[in-house]
């Protein structure tokens, strides 16, 4: 998951190593660091913008060894679902569970289904679904298109791509 | 003036439109130095040979009357054996499993030192590195523009127009028949099946549309286009292929209220060779309608290049044959 963190560092030397320490403890990727030196807080502390990609479980930890490290940390917030895509979905889609279908998809935690339009036109015709999957970033989204494909051939769902995703 | 005596194996839709074309355009043939000397034109009955150039006026008004030219009972082979000229021009039909009759002509005309243009892809699915070998080891010219597209140039426009630019893939539409039936289902609202008969009638679809529909037709072009233009030597089996038979009227509809129609997309690089139903944005380039072809070639120094055009139709697989005769004759 994609987070943003912002923390305060007193101005002293080495302050930088101590926040950055979890997070390689952690295996947090950082993707970017934007240090506001010239912004000091009212506290005289330096406030230090971060964007990690990080495992959900792991952001309770991080903060706290930060904080053990005397880093505030002043707010988290997760960057979720940053990517958004439809996919069509046609065949017994209905018949073949479509909620375990949902299921497998938002099980991952890195990516949901948000909407689903369904389309049945009798009993015994192929049934027509478009729906649309949020990600937490484009690997995540490729992640769960290649679990959305694996369903599709367990239940004999033709899977139909956008023109820009790797098929 | 340079006279270039030539064969044309198979008179078919196809042989017979390159036969009109070549009378139509004699004046400008010959306003470029060049005279074509039809000397032999050959059906699945038999051969009309005239080593002075026949008479295709006669042999088109025969083909239609008649529903042959055959004059004399002999095959592509035996006129390329021994009929001299330095074309084959070879329009006989597809034949995937086996190559059929075309695979023999080719590898005959090359024994015999002849140049060959063709818009048989069959030959060229099954065989694309033995017969460039073969083309190359009797020093003669082989061209195929008609395979993929019929009139829309990709391979000529990959290799020649944009030479020195890397070629990073190839996407498009390179079936008219399944560009008809989706945009059809779509403005219809109709089945698939009602649309596939409709085509049928029409004349879009062949009595046997398997090959169109199941994707077939698209993936052998893509093994055309990944052999000649991004150097590899892939066959039919390297191609995975999703056809267009379980595409739902409602499909349509609902992708296309979100600003999507469904086009059956090939799709051509050096890693891999895909043919599938796939959303293409309403104003996207390659979401052309009816019988067109799209191609869009990503390039390194040009960015994507689309060109669009008829894929199919005797005239425009003509006007693509005509092209390579004019590129290997015109400039010598």
């Amino acid at each position: 998951m994609r987070v943003s963190m912002d923390i305060e560092l007193k101005d002293v030397p080495g302050q930088m190593l101590l926040a950055l320490q979890p997070l390689s403890e952690f295996k947090a990727n950082l993707i970017t660091v934007l240090h506001h030196h010239q912004k000091r807080t009212p506290r005289k502390t330096i406030p230090v913008q971060l964007v990690l990609e990080i495992k959900p479980e792991n952001i309770e930890a991080i903060k706290a060894k930060l904080e053990e490290n005397g880093i505030k940390v002043v707010r988290v917030g997760e960057h979720r679902f940053r990517e958004s895509i439809n996919v069509v979905l046609i065949g017994h889609v209905v018949h073949t569970g479509i909620q375990d279908t949902i299921d497998e998809i938002d099980k991952t935690g890195f990516a949901e289904i948000v909407d689903i339009s369904l389309s049945m036109p009798g009993i015994n015709l192929l049934s027509s679904a478009l729906i649309r999957i949020d990600a937490v970033g484009k690997e995540d989204l490729q992640k769960a298109l290649d679990i959305l494909k694996k369903v599709s051939a367990r239940k004999d769902l033709l899977m139909v791509l956008p023109i820009d995703i790797q098929a | 003036m340079k006279t270039v005596r030539c064969s044309i194996l198979g008179f078919g839709a196809i042989g017979q439109g390159v036969a009109e074309v070549l009378l139509m355009k004699k004046e400008y043939l010959e306003s470029i130095g060049l005279e074509v000397l039809v000397v032999a034109v050959v059906d699945s009955k038999g051969a009309t040979v005239n080593p002075e150039g026949v008479d295709l006026a006669d042999c088109l008004a025969r083909k239609r009357t008649v529903g042959t030219v055959a004059i004399e009972k002999l095959t592509g082979v035996e006129i390329i054996r021994s009929i001299a000229h330095e074309l084959v021009i070879e329009t006989t039909p597809t034949n995937i499993v086996t190559g059929g009759v075309g695979l023999q002509n080719m590898f005959t005309a090359f024994e015999t030192g002849k140049d060959v243009v063709t818009s048989n892809k069959g030959p060229l699915t099954l065989k694309y590195r033995e017969l460039m070998e073969a083309a190359k080891a009797a020093g003669s010219n082989f061209r195929f523009e008609a395979t993929v597209g019929g009139s829309m140039p990709v391979i000529n426009l990959a290799n020649e127009v944009l030479a020195g630019n890397q070629l990073k893939s190839i996407k498009g539409i390179l079936n008219g028949t399944c560009n008809y039936i989706l945009t059809r289902m779509l403005e219809e609202r109709a089945s698939y099946k009602d649309i596939l008969t409709e085509s049928m009638e029409l004349g879009i679809a062949e009595t046997d549309p398997t090959y169109d529909v199941e994707g077939i037709d698209t993936a052998c072009k893509l093994v055309i286009l990944a052999n000649a233009i991004f150097g590899r030597d892939a066959t039919y089996k390297d191609v995975e292929v999703t056809g267009i038979t379980k595409i739902t009227p409602e499909a349509l509809e609902m992708a296309y209220e979100r600003g999507h129609v469904i086009k059956l997309i090939g799709e051509v690089s050096r890693e891999r060779i895909h043919v599938a139903p796939r959303l293409v944005p309403i104003n996207h380039p390659l979401a052309v309608r009816g019988i067109l072809n799209v191609a869009s070639i990503d390039t390194e120094l040009a960015g994507e290049i689309t060109v669009t055009g008829k894929g199919a139709g005797p005239i425009e697989t003509a006007s693509a044959v005509l092209s390579d005769l004019v590129a290997i004759y015109g400039n010598r």
